[in-house]
Protein backbone atom coordinates (compact mmCIF):
# COMPACT_ATOMS: atom_id res chain seq x y z
CA UNK A 1 0.00 0.00 0.00
CA UNK A 2 2.86 2.23 0.91
CA UNK A 3 4.09 1.66 -2.55
CA UNK A 4 1.24 2.50 -4.47
CA UNK A 5 0.85 5.68 -2.35
CA UNK A 6 4.58 6.77 -3.49
CA UNK A 7 3.88 6.13 -7.17
CA UNK A 8 -0.10 7.47 -7.42
CA UNK A 9 0.24 11.33 -8.43
CA UNK A 10 -3.05 12.25 -7.47
CA UNK A 11 -3.06 10.45 -4.01
CA UNK A 12 -0.74 14.03 -2.54
CA UNK A 13 -4.07 15.68 -2.79
CA UNK A 14 -6.49 13.51 -0.89
CA UNK A 15 -7.87 15.82 1.74
CA UNK A 16 -9.10 13.10 4.44
CA UNK A 17 -10.06 14.60 8.00
CA UNK A 18 -8.11 14.31 11.41
CA UNK A 19 -10.48 15.34 13.64
CA UNK A 20 -14.58 14.98 12.14
CA UNK A 21 -16.69 17.81 12.52
CA UNK A 22 -20.07 18.07 10.96
CA UNK A 23 -21.94 21.42 11.39
CA UNK A 24 -25.05 22.04 9.97
CA UNK A 25 -24.99 19.22 7.17
CA UNK A 26 -21.93 20.54 5.98
CA UNK A 27 -18.57 18.47 6.64
CA UNK A 28 -16.11 20.96 8.28
CA UNK A 29 -13.43 18.10 9.58
CA UNK A 30 -10.12 19.50 10.63
CA UNK A 31 -8.44 17.75 8.02
CA UNK A 32 -4.73 16.94 6.79
CA UNK A 33 -5.72 20.65 4.43
CA UNK A 34 -6.45 22.64 7.75
CA UNK A 35 -3.82 21.14 9.62
CA UNK A 36 -1.36 22.82 7.04
CA UNK A 37 -3.06 25.89 6.83
CA UNK A 38 -2.63 26.05 10.69
CA UNK A 39 1.45 24.61 10.17
CA UNK A 40 1.62 27.51 7.52
CA UNK A 41 0.41 30.42 9.71
CA UNK A 42 2.17 29.26 12.80
CA UNK A 43 5.30 28.84 10.62
CA UNK A 44 4.88 32.24 9.00
CA UNK A 45 3.70 33.94 12.19
CA UNK A 46 6.64 33.03 14.46
CA UNK A 47 9.21 33.68 12.09
CA UNK A 48 8.73 36.91 11.39
CA UNK A 49 7.71 37.22 15.31
CA UNK A 50 10.69 35.62 16.34
CA UNK A 51 13.60 37.16 13.61
CA UNK A 52 12.33 40.59 14.48
CA UNK A 53 11.99 40.17 18.53
CA UNK A 54 15.79 42.10 19.31
CA UNK A 55 14.63 45.12 17.03
CA UNK A 56 18.03 45.31 16.19
CA UNK A 57 18.78 48.43 14.07
CA UNK A 58 21.76 46.88 12.26
CA UNK A 59 19.68 43.40 11.83
CA UNK A 60 21.00 39.86 11.56
CA UNK A 61 20.01 37.57 8.95
CA UNK A 62 16.63 36.28 9.77
CA UNK A 63 15.59 39.73 10.84
CA UNK A 64 16.40 41.19 7.33
CA UNK A 65 14.49 38.58 5.55
CA UNK A 66 11.83 39.64 7.39
CA UNK A 67 12.13 43.08 6.53
CA UNK A 68 12.92 42.55 2.93
CA UNK A 69 9.70 40.69 2.47
CA UNK A 70 7.98 43.65 4.45
CA UNK A 71 9.75 46.34 2.06
CA UNK A 72 9.25 44.31 -0.84
CA UNK A 73 5.42 44.21 -0.11
CA UNK A 74 5.24 47.87 0.67
CA UNK A 75 7.10 48.83 -2.26
CA UNK A 76 5.42 46.77 -4.95
CA UNK A 77 2.02 48.08 -3.05
CA UNK A 78 3.28 51.53 -3.28
CA UNK A 79 4.39 51.46 -7.16
CA UNK A 80 0.88 49.48 -8.26
CA UNK A 81 -1.57 51.75 -5.92
CA UNK A 82 0.06 54.69 -5.12
CA UNK A 83 0.60 55.82 -0.85
CA UNK A 84 -3.44 55.63 -0.47
CA UNK A 85 -2.87 51.83 -1.42
CA UNK A 86 -0.71 51.68 1.71
CA UNK A 87 -3.91 50.85 3.66
CA UNK A 88 -4.50 47.54 2.17
CA UNK A 89 -0.61 46.76 2.84
CA UNK A 90 -1.92 44.37 5.76
CA UNK A 91 -3.95 42.56 3.24
CA UNK A 92 -1.34 42.40 0.59
CA UNK A 93 1.27 41.21 3.14
CA UNK A 94 -0.50 38.36 4.69
CA UNK A 95 -1.36 36.71 1.55
CA UNK A 96 2.24 36.76 -0.14
CA UNK A 97 3.01 35.34 3.20
CA UNK A 98 0.61 32.97 3.16
CA UNK A 99 0.68 32.07 -0.13
CA UNK A 100 4.47 32.17 -0.10
CA UNK A 101 5.01 29.62 2.88
CA UNK A 102 2.17 27.69 1.81
CA UNK A 103 3.78 26.73 -1.29
CA UNK A 104 7.10 26.61 0.60
CA UNK A 105 6.09 23.59 3.10
CA UNK A 106 3.97 21.79 -0.09
CA UNK A 107 7.61 21.18 -1.22
CA UNK A 108 8.46 19.22 1.43
CA UNK A 109 7.83 15.17 0.74
CA UNK A 110 4.76 14.01 2.55
CA UNK A 111 3.45 17.30 3.04
CA UNK A 112 0.22 19.05 1.73
CA UNK A 113 0.48 21.90 -0.19
CA UNK A 114 -2.93 23.96 0.79
CA UNK A 115 -2.46 26.06 -2.51
CA UNK A 116 -3.14 22.99 -5.10
CA UNK A 117 -6.74 23.00 -4.34
CA UNK A 118 -8.61 25.25 -6.34
CA UNK A 119 -11.18 26.30 -3.55
CA UNK A 120 -8.02 27.55 -1.38
CA UNK A 121 -6.69 29.85 -4.50
CA UNK A 122 -10.74 31.07 -5.29
CA UNK A 123 -11.32 31.72 -1.43
CA UNK A 124 -8.47 33.89 -1.47
CA UNK A 125 -8.78 35.39 -4.74
CA UNK A 126 -12.52 36.11 -3.97
CA UNK A 127 -11.61 37.83 -0.65
CA UNK A 128 -9.38 40.07 -3.25
CA UNK A 129 -12.00 40.89 -5.44
CA UNK A 130 -14.19 41.65 -3.17
CA UNK A 131 -12.34 43.94 -1.12
CA UNK A 132 -11.93 45.90 -4.32
CA UNK A 133 -16.02 45.83 -5.18
CA UNK A 134 -17.03 46.63 -1.47
CA UNK A 135 -14.06 49.09 -1.02
CA UNK A 136 -14.85 50.47 -4.82
CA UNK A 137 -18.30 51.49 -4.17
CA UNK A 138 -17.93 52.39 -0.94
CA UNK A 139 -15.22 55.22 -1.53
CA UNK A 140 -16.91 55.99 -5.78
CA UNK A 141 -20.21 55.08 -5.41
CA UNK A 142 -21.63 54.37 -8.63
CA UNK A 143 -18.58 56.13 -9.81
CA UNK A 144 -16.58 52.77 -9.50
CA UNK A 145 -18.83 51.60 -12.61
CA UNK A 146 -16.51 54.42 -14.19
CA UNK A 147 -14.28 51.16 -14.12
CA UNK A 148 -15.87 49.66 -16.93
CA UNK A 149 -16.47 52.08 -19.18
CA UNK A 150 -12.51 53.84 -20.62
CA UNK A 151 -12.15 57.33 -21.62
CA UNK A 152 -12.11 58.53 -25.26
CA UNK A 153 -13.88 55.51 -26.91
CA UNK A 154 -16.47 55.79 -29.85
CA UNK A 155 -20.29 55.53 -29.00
CA UNK A 156 -20.71 52.92 -31.53
CA UNK A 157 -17.54 50.76 -29.84
CA UNK A 158 -18.81 51.95 -26.28
CA UNK A 159 -21.22 48.54 -25.65
CA UNK A 160 -18.26 46.19 -27.12
CA UNK A 161 -15.50 47.77 -24.97
CA UNK A 162 -17.77 47.66 -22.01
CA UNK A 163 -18.51 44.04 -22.42
CA UNK A 164 -15.30 43.26 -22.86
CA UNK A 165 -14.54 45.39 -19.66
CA UNK A 166 -17.19 43.56 -17.27
CA UNK A 167 -16.40 40.42 -18.59
CA UNK A 168 -12.13 40.40 -18.06
CA UNK A 169 -13.52 41.89 -14.54
CA UNK A 170 -15.62 39.13 -13.57
CA UNK A 171 -12.67 36.46 -14.97
CA UNK A 172 -10.20 38.01 -12.45
CA UNK A 173 -10.79 35.90 -9.38
CA UNK A 174 -11.27 33.16 -12.14
CA UNK A 175 -7.60 33.78 -13.90
CA UNK A 176 -5.93 34.81 -10.53
CA UNK A 177 -7.23 31.25 -8.26
CA UNK A 178 -6.89 29.02 -11.62
CA UNK A 179 -2.89 30.34 -11.81
CA UNK A 180 -1.29 29.73 -8.59
CA UNK A 181 -3.63 26.39 -8.13
CA UNK A 182 -2.57 25.36 -11.67
CA UNK A 183 0.67 26.03 -10.89
CA UNK A 184 0.95 24.52 -7.41
CA UNK A 185 -0.81 21.07 -9.00
CA UNK A 186 1.04 20.55 -12.27
CA UNK A 187 4.30 20.93 -10.56
CA UNK A 188 3.39 18.79 -8.30
CA UNK A 189 2.31 16.14 -10.20
CA UNK A 190 5.27 16.14 -12.44
CA UNK A 191 7.19 16.20 -9.52
CA UNK A 192 5.50 12.97 -8.38
CA UNK A 193 5.67 11.15 -11.69
CA UNK A 194 9.43 11.26 -11.66
CA UNK A 195 10.14 10.61 -8.39
CA UNK A 196 7.36 7.28 -8.66
CA UNK A 197 10.03 6.29 -11.95
CA UNK A 198 12.72 6.17 -9.82
CA UNK A 199 10.71 3.94 -7.41
CA UNK A 200 9.36 1.73 -10.29
CA UNK A 201 12.81 1.19 -11.97
CA UNK A 202 14.51 0.51 -9.09
CA UNK A 203 12.17 -2.03 -8.30
CA UNK A 204 13.80 -3.88 -12.06
CA UNK A 205 16.66 -4.40 -10.32
CA UNK A 206 20.56 -3.68 -11.26
CA UNK A 207 19.73 -2.05 -14.68
CA UNK A 208 16.65 -0.41 -13.43
CA UNK A 209 18.59 1.15 -10.78
CA UNK A 210 21.45 2.57 -12.98
CA UNK A 211 18.54 3.96 -15.09
CA UNK A 212 16.72 5.34 -12.27
CA UNK A 213 19.62 8.06 -12.28
CA UNK A 214 17.48 9.76 -15.14
CA UNK A 215 14.23 10.68 -13.32
CA UNK A 216 16.56 11.23 -9.80
CA UNK A 217 18.07 14.30 -11.36
CA UNK A 218 15.03 15.46 -12.86
CA UNK A 219 13.38 15.33 -9.89
CA UNK A 220 16.04 17.23 -8.17
CA UNK A 221 15.89 19.64 -11.08
CA UNK A 222 11.92 20.31 -11.26
CA UNK A 223 12.56 20.64 -7.37
CA UNK A 224 14.34 23.70 -7.75
CA UNK A 225 12.63 24.84 -10.61
CA UNK A 226 9.36 24.63 -8.03
CA UNK A 227 11.13 26.27 -5.23
CA UNK A 228 11.64 29.06 -8.10
CA UNK A 229 7.20 28.72 -8.75
CA UNK A 230 6.45 28.89 -5.36
CA UNK A 231 8.35 32.04 -5.35
CA UNK A 232 7.07 33.01 -8.00
CA UNK A 233 3.35 32.95 -7.70
CA UNK A 234 3.72 34.01 -4.30
CA UNK A 235 4.81 37.15 -6.17
CA UNK A 236 1.99 37.42 -9.24
CA UNK A 237 -0.77 36.98 -6.84
CA UNK A 238 0.32 39.83 -4.47
CA UNK A 239 1.20 41.96 -7.70
CA UNK A 240 -1.71 41.19 -9.79
CA UNK A 241 -3.48 41.57 -5.89
CA UNK A 242 -1.55 45.31 -5.99
CA UNK A 243 -2.97 46.02 -9.46
CA UNK A 244 -6.42 45.20 -9.04
CA UNK A 245 -6.59 47.17 -5.40
CA UNK A 246 -5.43 50.08 -7.58
CA UNK A 247 -8.43 50.08 -9.43
CA UNK A 248 -10.37 50.04 -6.68
CA UNK A 249 -8.81 53.20 -5.63
CA UNK A 250 -8.34 55.39 -8.77
CA UNK A 251 -11.57 53.50 -11.39
CA UNK A 252 -11.31 55.92 -13.86
CA UNK A 253 -8.15 54.76 -16.54
CA UNK B 1 -0.80 10.77 2.59
CA UNK B 2 0.00 10.11 6.25
CA UNK B 3 -2.94 9.14 7.43
CA UNK B 4 -3.81 5.22 6.61
CA UNK B 5 -6.20 4.83 3.49
CA UNK B 6 -8.70 3.03 5.96
CA UNK B 7 -10.82 6.74 5.91
CA UNK B 8 -10.48 6.51 1.94
CA UNK B 9 -11.95 3.38 1.62
CA UNK B 10 -14.80 4.47 3.97
CA UNK B 11 -16.04 7.65 2.24
CA UNK B 12 -14.85 6.70 -1.14
CA UNK B 13 -14.44 2.94 -2.24
CA UNK B 14 -13.30 3.95 -5.53
CA UNK B 15 -10.44 5.67 -4.26
CA UNK B 16 -8.80 2.34 -2.84
CA UNK B 17 -9.45 0.60 -5.68
CA UNK B 18 -7.71 3.62 -7.61
CA UNK B 19 -4.49 3.44 -5.17
CA UNK B 20 -4.07 -0.47 -6.16
CA UNK B 21 -4.13 0.28 -9.85
CA UNK B 22 -1.85 2.86 -9.29
CA UNK B 23 0.41 0.49 -8.14
CA UNK B 24 1.36 -0.56 -11.59
CA UNK B 25 2.28 3.07 -11.82
CA UNK B 26 -0.59 3.94 -14.33
CA UNK B 27 -2.54 7.06 -12.82
CA UNK B 28 -6.29 5.73 -11.78
CA UNK B 29 -8.87 7.11 -13.95
CA UNK B 30 -11.69 5.57 -11.62
CA UNK B 31 -11.26 7.91 -8.89
CA UNK B 32 -14.21 8.97 -7.73
CA UNK B 33 -13.55 12.73 -8.23
CA UNK B 34 -9.98 14.41 -8.53
CA UNK B 35 -9.51 15.51 -4.93
CA UNK B 36 -8.91 19.46 -5.84
CA UNK B 37 -12.22 19.50 -7.49
CA UNK B 38 -14.40 17.48 -5.00
CA UNK B 39 -16.70 19.90 -3.64
CA UNK B 40 -17.68 17.33 -0.55
CA UNK B 41 -14.45 18.69 1.00
CA UNK B 42 -15.26 22.88 0.03
CA UNK B 43 -16.92 23.55 3.04
CA UNK B 44 -14.22 22.60 5.59
CA UNK B 45 -11.82 23.75 3.62
CA UNK B 46 -13.24 27.57 3.20
CA UNK B 47 -14.06 27.46 7.15
CA UNK B 48 -10.67 26.36 7.98
CA UNK B 49 -9.22 28.80 6.00
CA UNK B 50 -10.98 31.71 6.66
CA UNK B 51 -9.94 31.01 10.38
CA UNK B 52 -6.36 30.79 9.60
CA UNK B 53 -5.67 33.12 6.98
CA UNK B 54 -8.22 35.61 9.55
CA UNK B 55 -5.96 35.29 12.51
CA UNK B 56 -2.63 35.47 10.56
CA UNK B 57 -3.57 38.70 9.05
CA UNK B 58 -4.73 40.00 12.74
CA UNK B 59 -1.41 38.71 13.77
CA UNK B 60 0.68 40.36 11.38
CA UNK B 61 -1.35 43.48 11.73
CA UNK B 62 -1.79 44.09 14.97
CA UNK B 63 1.43 42.75 15.76
CA UNK B 64 4.63 41.92 13.05
CA UNK B 65 3.48 45.19 10.92
CA UNK B 66 4.09 47.84 13.55
CA UNK B 67 6.79 46.09 14.84
CA UNK B 68 8.54 45.70 11.20
CA UNK B 69 7.39 49.59 9.86
CA UNK B 70 8.47 50.61 13.69
CA UNK B 71 12.36 48.98 13.08
CA UNK B 72 12.75 50.50 9.34
CA UNK B 73 11.35 53.67 10.97
CA UNK B 74 13.66 54.34 13.63
CA UNK B 75 16.43 53.26 11.51
CA UNK B 76 15.58 55.53 8.82
CA UNK B 77 15.47 58.00 11.58
CA UNK B 78 18.92 57.03 12.90
CA UNK B 79 20.34 57.61 9.00
CA UNK B 80 19.06 60.60 9.18
CA UNK B 81 20.02 62.28 11.70
CA UNK B 82 23.44 60.45 11.13
CA UNK B 83 23.69 62.14 7.89
CA UNK B 84 23.21 65.61 9.39
CA UNK B 85 25.38 64.81 12.04
CA UNK B 86 27.98 64.21 9.38
CA UNK B 87 27.00 67.48 7.56
CA UNK B 88 27.46 69.35 10.38
CA UNK B 89 30.47 68.19 11.50
CA UNK B 90 31.65 68.72 8.12
CA UNK B 91 30.41 72.06 8.01
CA UNK B 92 32.18 72.89 10.88
CA UNK B 93 35.69 71.32 9.25
CA UNK B 94 35.00 73.50 6.65
CA UNK B 95 34.60 76.68 8.85
CA UNK B 96 38.05 75.58 10.32
CA UNK B 97 39.90 75.36 8.00
CA UNK B 98 38.83 78.50 6.32
CA UNK B 99 39.57 80.09 9.57
CA UNK B 100 42.85 78.96 9.36
CA UNK B 101 43.49 79.75 5.54
CA UNK B 102 42.24 83.63 6.74
CA UNK B 103 44.59 83.21 9.43
CA UNK B 104 47.28 82.18 7.01
CA UNK B 105 46.93 84.73 4.55
CA UNK B 106 46.97 87.36 7.66
CA UNK B 107 50.20 85.83 8.78
CA UNK B 108 51.44 86.39 5.86
CA UNK B 109 50.54 89.76 4.83
CA UNK B 110 52.08 90.67 8.32
CA UNK B 111 55.15 89.49 7.53
CA UNK B 112 55.23 90.95 4.11
CA UNK B 113 54.36 94.58 6.12
CA UNK B 114 56.76 94.16 8.37
CA UNK B 115 60.06 92.73 6.06
CA UNK B 116 58.68 95.81 4.15
CA UNK B 117 58.69 98.07 6.98
CA UNK B 118 62.19 96.78 8.44
CA UNK B 119 63.66 97.08 4.44
CA UNK B 120 62.37 100.45 4.34
CA UNK B 121 64.00 101.67 7.81
CA UNK B 122 66.90 100.36 6.35
CA UNK B 123 66.83 102.16 3.62
CA UNK B 124 65.53 105.56 5.45
CA UNK B 125 68.80 104.50 8.13
CA UNK B 126 71.37 104.24 4.94
CA UNK B 127 69.85 107.32 3.14
CA UNK B 128 69.92 109.87 6.19
CA UNK B 129 73.81 108.09 7.27
CA UNK B 130 74.48 108.93 3.73
CA UNK B 131 73.00 112.56 3.61
CA UNK B 132 75.05 113.37 6.97
CA UNK B 133 78.60 111.88 5.00
CA UNK B 134 77.67 113.91 2.35
CA UNK B 135 77.22 116.62 4.62
CA UNK B 136 80.02 116.52 6.21
CA UNK B 137 81.90 116.29 3.62
CA UNK B 138 80.79 118.84 1.69
CA UNK B 139 81.43 121.09 4.93
CA UNK B 140 85.13 119.84 5.26
CA UNK B 141 85.11 120.70 0.98
CA UNK B 142 84.11 124.26 1.89
CA UNK B 143 86.30 124.06 4.70
CA UNK B 144 89.24 123.41 2.91
CA UNK B 145 88.43 125.63 0.05
CA UNK B 146 88.39 128.63 2.47
CA UNK B 147 91.40 127.85 4.11
CA UNK B 148 92.99 127.95 0.08
CA UNK B 149 91.08 130.72 -0.41
CA UNK B 150 92.45 132.69 2.78
CA UNK B 151 95.61 131.25 2.09
CA UNK B 152 95.44 131.98 -1.84
CA UNK B 153 94.78 135.45 -0.21
CA UNK B 154 97.64 135.62 2.10
CA UNK B 155 100.05 134.98 -0.46
CA UNK B 156 98.77 137.49 -2.89
CA UNK B 157 98.91 139.66 -0.48
CA UNK B 158 102.78 139.04 1.05
CA UNK B 159 103.42 138.44 -3.13
CA UNK B 160 102.61 142.35 -2.96
CA UNK B 161 104.79 143.09 0.03
CA UNK B 162 107.55 141.12 -1.39
CA UNK B 163 107.10 143.03 -4.58
CA UNK B 164 107.11 146.61 -3.36
CA UNK B 165 110.00 145.63 -1.04
CA UNK B 166 111.79 144.29 -4.32
CA UNK B 167 110.77 147.55 -6.12
CA UNK B 168 112.03 149.85 -3.14
CA UNK B 169 115.39 147.92 -3.51
CA UNK B 170 115.57 148.29 -7.20
CA UNK B 171 114.39 151.58 -7.11
CA UNK B 172 117.46 151.97 -4.00
CA UNK B 173 120.04 150.62 -6.17
CA UNK B 174 119.04 152.38 -9.54
CA UNK B 175 118.05 156.12 -8.55
CA UNK B 176 119.78 155.94 -4.93
CA UNK B 177 117.78 156.82 -2.47
CA UNK B 178 114.57 156.12 -0.60
CA UNK B 179 111.45 156.01 -3.03
CA UNK B 180 108.18 156.90 -1.25
CA UNK B 181 106.90 153.94 0.14
CA UNK B 182 103.12 154.87 -0.92
CA UNK B 183 103.91 155.54 -4.34
CA UNK B 184 105.68 152.65 -4.49
CA UNK B 185 102.56 150.66 -3.77
CA UNK B 186 100.47 152.12 -5.75
CA UNK B 187 103.23 151.63 -8.82
CA UNK B 188 103.03 147.84 -7.86
CA UNK B 189 99.56 147.42 -7.42
CA UNK B 190 98.81 149.30 -11.10
CA UNK B 191 101.27 147.08 -12.32
CA UNK B 192 99.94 143.99 -10.83
CA UNK B 193 96.51 144.68 -12.50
Amino acid sequence: MAAADKVDPIHQFQIHPIIPLHIGGYDVSFTNSSLFMVVTIVLASAFLYWSTASRALIPGRLQSVSEMAYEFVGNMLRDAAGKQGMQFFPLVFSLFMFVLVANLIGLFPYFFTVTSHIIVTFTLAILVIGTVVVYGFAKHGFGFLKLFVPHGVPGLLLPLVVAIEVISFVSRPVSLSVRLFANMLAGHITLKVFSGFVVSLSALGAVGIAGSVLPLAMAVALTALELLVAFLQAYVFAVLTCMYLNDALHPSH
Amino acid sequence: MFVTSAYAQETAPAAAEGDTHAGTAVPAAEHEAFPPFDAKTFPSQILWLVITFGLFYLFLKRVVMPRLGGIIDVRNDRITQDLDHAARLKAEADAAVAAYEQELAEAKANANKIGQQASDAAKADAESTRKKLEAELEKKLGEAEASIASIKARAMKEVGTIAEDTTSAIVEALVGGKADKSEIAAAVKSASR
